[in-house]
């Protein structure tokens, strides 16, 4: 049996930022207060005293300019880390992101290469209301060029960035911000983590719920809560966004011939909207009801506790949810 | 005039060939066979004539959507950047780009950037990993004075200018940002002083003189890769022609555009040149002939070449089309 150790969300980040820094030189850390103050979210802390402001870089408060500066490093082969505050924060950089580092590529026929990746902290729950807590991962996902993925689970928070960081091509890592304490046991020894495919974190015969990132955990339990009423639940962590695993989801909801799709980011036009056109599009047969989403209420996040958990999914609500559909 | 004949030549043949490129374009266009939006840089040709030939083979450069000129000057050949204005394959990208879009990574050729003041953010990023890496290589990121109104022109001179980074920012000060005037839209119009005011070292330089150009430029690229940071040059210059070829120019009078005219870059230089004893009739006949020839091949080329399969139009959207085998799947 291999050794594991016992490590929270926050430090297996850290872990996985420091394993790229020492595997590969071209690699630096860049944005708004990841050196001094050790990250806005603590994940950075410790990393500037070992790597040296050189490669532990703190960018003044200029999205657009230190994003597109990592763009342009990319280019000129480096292999920057960009670290932006918040999801809500890199709409000040959105321009670079989509104009330049998802076109770039096909823009230029094939010749250029932009193998840059932005970290970000996205979701609800930190009572930060509604400049700080929206989940536009989804957003980003509709943006050809782009990677789009998100770590749900230790293992993942550890080794997504690595993976990332071999990708000719620009890649988004959303980290929820309510995952960050969250702890357990993984392997001491990192390991390499794709990033192409969506894991089935737990099997189930009955119903799929279709979730990532910070909703993932709410799914598990609310598996558990359904397995006691006798619903037997999968649940499938999508990891990536973009490209989206279709064939692990259609594989999954043709077994249990039920869908509930679970994310925090608002319905209309969003990531749950496009999950469900595609089982629609390639599993219509296999379904024995209609499927079904919790998503984000159609509200800027609120500050107030019962406000904010009213619009976000909960346990509860999925539960619910996933006992209607099978009904 | 304080050349010898040889550059004298030089620029006076990179000059008209820019100028005779972009005319052509302009028929082209009006014969249909150039599409979208094409943004021709006449009468601005010193700029680029006489900053390019001061750059080194390893040095970057970024330019804006009025670039064909710069793509000619830093060795693209007519031959690509036309048959990509007539959205063939053969063109520098494959069509993907067109006239706003010209790159040649080759080249360090990194051009085409159609959002004003985009490709100032990433000439820093450029600056920073040659200064990470520790090289001599500068960037050279070309944009209009436009550019100076969006955020990006700040936090981007901030930046490099904190960082002292290897970046020589090129402001082409036409006067217009399409059809709104400087002072229509600029509390200060002094450029070099937002710049100064981010302690870069900024001067200002006449944009329709070559050689002062060449003069300034060298001065900055000198600045730039003796690591002392980056560097802002103003070429005051003056576009002839209208934005695009969409625009009916009620911004600005003729009477305005033609005094702008006697001044002519080309034919400024021209009269020196002669004056000098540097160049005869017989020169300059002998270049126009020669980029006559030059600019018949492109189109011919142009007009020869191929269009990209539409089977390929979802190519090179991202490096690898497939998902990487999953571990231990058999």
């Amino acid at each position: 049996m291999s050794a594991t150790i016992r490590i929270n969300y926050r430090e297996a980040l850290r872990q996985g930022l420091r394993e790229a820094l020492l595997r590969d030189e071209r690699v630096f850390l860049m944005g708004e207060d990841v050196g001094r103050y050790g990250g806005s979210y603590a994940v950075s802390k410790g990393l500037l005293e070992e790597f040296g402001e050189e490669r532990i870089r703190d960018a003044p408060l200029s999205e657009s300019a230190f994003v597109g500066a990592g763009i342009g490093a990319a280019l000129n082969g480096m292999r920057p880390i960009v670290e932006v505050m918040t999801v809500n924060f890199s709409l000040l950089a959105l321009d670079q992101i989509m104009n330049n580092a998802a076109t770039l590529r096909h823009m230029s026929g094939g010749q250029l290469s932009v193998p840059v990746v932005i970290r970000m902290t996205t979701g609800a729950g930190r009572q930060l209301a509604a400049q700080h807590s929206h989940s536009l991962e989804g957003w980003y996902a509709h943006i050809p060029g782009l990677r789009i993925v998100t770590p749900a689970t230790l293992e993942d928070a550890r080794g997504m960035l690595f993976t990332a960081l071999q990708d000719p091509d620009p890649v988004l890592i959303f980290e929820h911000a309510s995952l960050l304490n969250v702890e357990g046991e993984i392997a001491a020894e990192p390991r390499a983590v794709d990033i192409d495919y969506a894991a089935v974190r737990r099997e189930g015969t009955d119903i799929t719920l279709i979730t990532y990132g910070g909703s993932l955990l709410k799914a598990m339990e609310a598996a558990v809560k359904l397995a006691e009423l006798g619903v037997s639940a999968e649940v499938i962590d999508l990891r990536t966004l973009r490209p989206l695993d279709d064939a692990t989801i259609v594989a999954s909801v043709s077994k249990t011939r039920h869908a509930l799709i679970v994310d925090e980011g608002w319905k209309s036009g969003g990531l749950s909207a496009e999950i469900m056109a595609r089982i629609v599009e390639q599993a219509f047969y296999e379904l024995d009801a209609p499927p079904g989403r919790i998503c984000g209420a159609e509200v800027p996040i609120p500050y107030a506790k019962h406000l904010e958990d009213a619009a976000i999914p909960q346990i509860d609500g999925i539960v619910a949810a996933a006992r209607d559909l099978v009904k | 005039m304080n050349i010898n004949r040889e550059r004298a030549l030089g620029y006076l043949r990179e000059m008209i060939r820019v100028r005779r490129f972009e005319e052509k374009c302009a028929e082209a266009y009006s014969a249909g066979k150039i599409r979208g939006f094409l943004h021709l840089y006449i009468g601005e040709e010193a700029v680029a004539c006489g900053v390019l030939p001061e750059l080194s083979r390893d040095d970057a450069v970024l330019a804006t959507y009025r670039e064909h000129g710069h793509a000619l000057l830093r060795g693209m050949p007519a031959r690509s950047i036309m048959a990509e204005m007539y959205g063939k394959q053969e063109g520098c990208c494959r069509g993907h780009g067109g006239s706003m879009h010209l790159f040649d990574a080759s080249l360090r050729f990194f051009g085409g950037n159609a959002i004003v003041a985009g490709g100032l953010p990433v000439a820093v990023g450029f600056g920073l990993a040659d200064r990470m890496r520790r090289t001599t290589r500068i960037t050279a990121c070309f944009f209009g004075e436009g550019a100076v109104a969006e955020g990006e022109f700040h936090e981007s001179a901030n930046l490099a200018s904190l960082w002292k980074l290897p970046v020589l920012f090129l402001c082409e000060n036409n006067l217009y940002a399409m059809g709104t005037a400087l002072d229509r839209s600029e509390a200060d119009t002094d450029l070099c002083e937002k710049a100064r005011s981010y302690r870069m070292t900024a001067a200002s330089v006449d944009g329709m003189d070559v050689l002062a150009v060449a003069e300034a430029a060298r001065a900055g690229i000198d600045y730039v890769r003796g690591g002392k940071g980056p560097y802002f040059l103003e070429l005051k210059t003056y576009r002839f022609r209208a934005h695009s070829m969409f625009d009916p120019e009620l911004y600005r009078s003729k009477a305005e555009v033609e005094e702008w005219k006697h001044r002519c870059p080309i034919e400024a230089f021209k009269l020196r040149a002669q004056k000098g004893g540097l160049i005869q009739d017989a020169d300059i006949a002998a270049i126009e002939a020669d980029t006559a020839r030059e600019i018949e091949d492109a189109l011919a080329f142009a007009e020869a070449g191929t269009l990209e399969p539409v089977e390929n139009l979802t190519h090179d959207v991202y490096a690898r089309e497939q998902r990487v085998a999953k571990a231990g799947a058999s």
